[in-house]
């Protein structure tokens, strides 16, 4: 009897112990055994939030809080692919480690900021600000500031658009109110080297670089055209192309601004959103002419090709947001449309491209549908959401 | 509609973006006609769009007055997480 109850009281004693240890433990969301490889971020823009996602369960895995406002933000992953760098609204930077679900750091950079980007080696991430207009280069490990470079031309400051990482620690990037493009080389970051692009357009409202890091492409709002760079001439220069796409027909009005960072290349072509007009451009990447433009149901925002480049994905800006259509390279014909809920914000393709994420705001979910048979795979709830962004980012330039 | 749709470019707070901000103290000091104007027909040379083809003018109207009072403040972070 003695010694029995004595074994019990011992088990109590440890069960209590290993609860008190439990809760004084930080909760991880993922397990220690596990990598981030298939892991991703929701942003919530109302709520300041983000949910964690796991792409291969389909599964949202947790909530990170206290993010401030989140509208148009966007995330940039560390090397690590467990560390993303979320730019808000706000002008606000934050570090998030999505293991543990916890910001590791936060600093208020600026009045209004529109996205990020790192650099090559993960050890800078920048910060491009509509007010004050520029740039600003982080210590990636403790947000510390390193550079700031206002993007001023004849004495007024320019909003900065476009943003994107070049090979060699180098940033380039769109200035909307001047009409010109700059390349900050951060080679050493304490002496930042720019070079600058002048008259390459009217009102570039966002770009891209191509996987590879050799072209740049700003679309122009001001201007039917293009604004091209091809960064391995020597020396790189301007060249517009696509120029005078909506000639002598009246443009539509654009009740959202497209976006250019979901760079669509599929094998020889790149499909890019016309402005002001209900059409996906096809460019041939030889040659930068115009191969073909495909109507499509409203004015394209993202226009994203799945990894293989085999189908390209299109979302569109109110009244026409609540349909996504997907366009067969091949055939350059739509092949399916869908319509998962209302206000389509984004979509996101897992790595290899089996599913696609797709935001909706007004519905309050994400959902995950399958790009072979466009099945419905998963529904997962979320407030308001808006970007989608998976941890393999971390390994791609451009993103 | 105002907050989410004026706000792709104004911000969700309507603290300006890529379009200027919409606050209260910029709005009250334009004259109503010309906010009614800029909002059903848009203003050329610029992004703004006109809305006519998605509002009636009784709608832009409405939107003007409440743009020069300072529109609604948004829920609370609190009330909207959950």
């Amino acid at each position: 009897m003695k010694p029995r109850r004595f074994r019990h009281l011992f088990t109590a004693a440890v069960a209590a112990f290993v609860l008190a240890g439990c809760a004084g433990a930080p909760a991880l969301l993922v397990p220690p055994e596990r990598g981030n490889g298939d892991l991703g971020l929701v942003i919530e823009r109302e709520s300041g939030s983000l949910g964690v996602l796991d792409t291969t369960a389909r599964q949202r895995i947790g909530t990170i809080e206290g993010l401030g406002d989140l509208s148009h933000a966007s995330v940039v992953y560390g090397r690590d692919g467990a560390r993303a760098y979320v730019f808000g609204r706000d002008g606000a930077l934050t570090k998030v480690n999505l293991r543990t679900g916890r910001i590791e750091g936060r600093v208020q950079q600026a009045g209004n900021s529109i996205g990020g980007a790192i650099s090559q080696d993960g050890t800078l991430v920048v910060a491009q600000n509509y007010k004050p207009g520029g740039i600003k280069v982080f210590n990636a490990d403790t947000l510390a500031l390193v550079a700031d470079i206002p993007a001023v031309v004849d004495g007024k400051p320019s909003r900065v658009v476009g943003l994107a990482d070049l090979p060699g620690n180098r940033f380039i990037y769109s200035l909307f109110d001047a009409g010109q493009i700059w390349i900050a080389d951060l080679a050493d970051p304490a002496g930042p080297v720019l070079t600058k692009f002048e008259n390459v357009g009217k009102e570039p409202y966002d770009a891209l670089v191509t996987p590879d890091g050799r072209t740049y492409i700003a679309g122009l709002f001001g201007e039917d055209g293009l604004a091209k760079i091809d960064l391995w001439a020597n020396p790189p220069k301007v060249e517009r192309i696509l120029n005078g796409y909506g000639r002598g027909q009246q443009p539509l009005p654009v009740f959202k601004m497209p976006h250019l960072r979901g760079w669509a290349v599929a094998g020889r072509t790149a499909w890019l959103p016309a402005i002001g007009r209900h059409e996906v451009l096809v460019v041939n990447t030889d040659t930068w002419q115009e191969v073909a433009r495909i109507p499509v149901a409203g004015q394209p925002v993202f226009v994203m090709a799945r990894p293989d480049g085999r189908q390209v994905w299109v979302n569109f800006a109110v009244p026409d947001y609540d349909t996504v259509q997907v366009i067969d390279t091949q055939t350059r014909r739509i092949v399916h449309s869908l319509k998962p809920g209302k206000a389509v914000l984004h979509m996101e393709f897992t790595p290899r491209g089996e599913a696609v994420w797709i935001s909706s705001r007004d519905a309050g979910h994400v959902t995950v549908v399958d790009t072979a048979t466009f099945r419905t795979l998963a529904v997962l709830p979320a407030h308001s959401p808006s970007g989608i962004f998976f941890s393999s980012r971390a390994a791609r330039m451009g993103l | 509609m105002v907050r989410q749709d004026c706000g792709s470019c104004h911000g969700l707070r309507l603290t300006g973006g890529l379009g200027p901000p919409l606050t209260r103290d910029v709005m009250a000091a334009q004259p109503l006609d010309s906010l009614v104007s800029v909002i059903f027909n848009g203003r050329p040379g610029t992004p703004m769009p006109g809305w006519k083809s998605m509002i009636s003018e009784g709608d832009a109207v409405w939107i003007a007055r409440q743009l020069q009072a300072g529109f609604p403040a948004e829920p609370s972070a609190s009330q909207a997480a959950r």
